[in-house]
């Protein structure tokens, strides 16, 4: 039981945090960060990884491979995607105008 | 290593990773920082990912690394599509992301059934029905959105009730499943009752309230990631969900508080249906005005304002629009563009194709700077907008976007609207802008226009 409750604050807190934190995002930013958040939540591919590997049954290891595939193309397609849209960001020549 | 050693290494490499993760989203805030934000993200998952493979419970690499090859090779081209295509790639990537949650969360309950714990089962309830059910919701937005699918909104009679019992249904039998986690016969009833709920979602949609669909859907895809970290007793997990879902749902108010509607009512509301009766096209006279008029009126300006939509983006016309930028920042007009927190169909849409146009990001305002600055502004140049510059949004109590925070485009000394035709926008409501004497109708398709806008004040400049 510490172990849910442990966790519950664990989520708690990073919802808070991240409330925090996206709020100071600028609007001007808010594709890239749609897809650098969607790359960060293909973190699942660590529970995939796991599951693919651990041979326990066809149907779990061909579920946990083809999640592996699915959050692997979200990681590389997204910080991809991220990195491209940010490139193309770029400041005026003279910032202290108008 | 002793398994000791190894899971204290893995916990050690998460923790960092989540520390990476909270930078990446803490760098992302201004353009500047916001690459170093990226790499920060890249080491974070590089990291969570060695550390997993140390796992001591994998047994084979075989399909772990099948799987990471074929991900790189599908995600390499979604991270090449053209910047005009993100919205549906950004939709397509939450259904993937919910898939492999969907997915994980099937498997973990075949491998635990019938001894599954009551929390854990309800835990992977809610993964499994949030994943699935994003899963279909996003495979339609996509769809939507590439336009496959039909974007006006499909409705019929009872459409809410149906999906209403549908969901009801899903949670009723997660339910039993967590007081009899045995009855694995429920299972697949559970998915696909997730699966047609999402597919029903979405079909009453159109394509203007893609923005808050897609950030509700990017919320979901992070929740059901939260919901799978306490499937898994994975606190690396709970810490990305719990950021994902949380983004997405700021994103989500955000765009709903900008159509002044709800949740809910973005979600049942079909927006398209319930306008049709206040379609009332009268014709009144309005100013037309030529290329060469428009183009003279912007030269002679000292300050524009152009105002981007999604016709902007069906147009492709942006790379002109920087063109114009350029031609009348060289003769000394100070251009500025005044962005709709829902312009286009997904939050910060314009954002991205002006900043492809390279047009400088400092010439981009938000709804409050450039509500501030529209008083002082010459011409206010609306290109591919309608109904987020539609003055009766403030004071007409019998519009439907009554209330809506809009541009206010109308407090320009002079506007010129460049618009196909006189035809009502997507919540088919006339806009009062276009009778107004101070305002020029340009009629034409955006990219046309701007074109010989450009071309008739480039041979004026060489004339000079």
């Amino acid at each position: 039981m510490s172990d849910l409750m442990s966790n519950l604050y664990v989520l708690v807190l990073a919802a808070f945090l991240g409330f925090e934190v996206i709020r100071r995002v600028s609007p001007l930013l808010h594709t890239p960060l749609m897809s650098l958040t969607n790359a960060l939540d293909a973190i699942a591919v660590v529970g995939a990884i796991v599951i693919a590997g651990e041979q326990r049954g066809t149907l779990a290891t061909v579920l946990g491979t083809l999640a592996v595939a699915a959050s692997a193309s979200n990681i590389v397609g997204g910080f991809l995607i991220t990195d491209r849209m940010l490139k193309m960001f770029k400041a005026g020549p003279k910032t202290k105008s108008s | 290593m002793s398994p000791e050693v190894t899971s204290y290494i893995i916990e050690v490499a998460y923790i960092c990773a989540v520390a990476l993760f909270i930078l990446s989203l803490r760098w992302l805030s201004a353009p500047a920082s916001a690459r170093r934000g990226v790499l920060a993200g890249e080491i974070g998952m590089g990291l969570a990912i060695a550390a997993t493979l140390l796992h001591h419970g994998i047994i084979s690499y075989q399909w772990i690394a099948i799987a990471l090859v074929v991900g790189c090779v599908v995600g390499v081209p979604l991270g090449m599509v053209p910047m005009t295509a993100v919205p549906q790639r950004t939709a397509l990537s939450h259904a993937f992301g919910a898939l492999a949650t969907a997915m994980v969360g099937t498997a973990e309950y075949y491998i635990g059934v019938p001894n599954i714990p009551r929390f854990t089962m309800s835990a992977l309830g809610i993964e499994v029905i949030l994943g699935s059910l994003t899963f279909t919701a996003s495979l339609m937005a996509a769809g939507k959105l590439q336009e496959v699918l039909p974007q006006r909104p499909i409705t019929y009679k009872g459409q809410n009730v149906v999906n209403l019992s549908l969901l009801a249904g899903a949670i009723l039998i997660a339910i039993t499943l967590v007081l009899h986690p045995e009855m694995s016969y429920l299972f697949p009833i559970l998915i696909i009752i997730s699966l047609a709920f999402g597919f029903l979602m979405v079909i009453p949609i159109g394509g203007a309230d893609m923005p808050t669909v897609i950030s509700l859907l990017n919320s979901y895809a992070g929740l059901s990631a939260a919901a799978m970290g306490f499937v898994l007793q994975s606190k690396l997990l709970i810490v990305a969900g719990a950021l994902d879902g949380s983004s997405g749902f700021i994103l989500s108010v955000i765009m709903s508080r900008a159509m002044n509607r709800s949740f809910t009512n973005v979600l049942f509301g079909a927006f398209g249906q319930v306008q049709e009766s206040a379609v009332k096209i009268e014709q009144k006279p309005v100013h037309s005005a030529t290329a060469d008029e428009a183009g003279a009126i912007l030269a002679a300006a000292s300050s524009v304002m152009v105002v981007p939509g999604y016709g902007m983006a069906v147009a492709q016309a942006q790379h002109r629009v920087r063109e114009l930028y350029d031609l009348l920042s060289r003769r000394g007009v100070s251009v500025r563009f005044a962005i709709h927190p829902v312009a286009g169909r997904m939050p910060g849409h314009m954002n991205v194709l002006l900043a492809e146009a390279d047009v400088p990001y400092d010439k981009l305002l938000d709804m409050d700077e450039a509500n501030l600055e529209f008083p002082e502004v010459d011409v206010a140049l609306v290109i591919g907008a309608n109904d987020v510059t539609n003055p009766a949004a403030r004071h007409d109590r019998s519009s439907p976007i009554y209330g809506m925070p809009i541009l206010d485009v109308d407090k320009a000394h002079t506007v010129m609207v460049i618009k196909r035709g006189m035809s009502p926008g997507f919540a088919g409501i006339d806009n009062e802008l276009y009778y107004t004497p101070k305002t020029l109708m340009l009629f034409g398709d955006a990219k046309a226009f701007v074109g010989s806008i450009v071309r008739e004040l480039s041979s004026n400049g060489a004339a000079h």
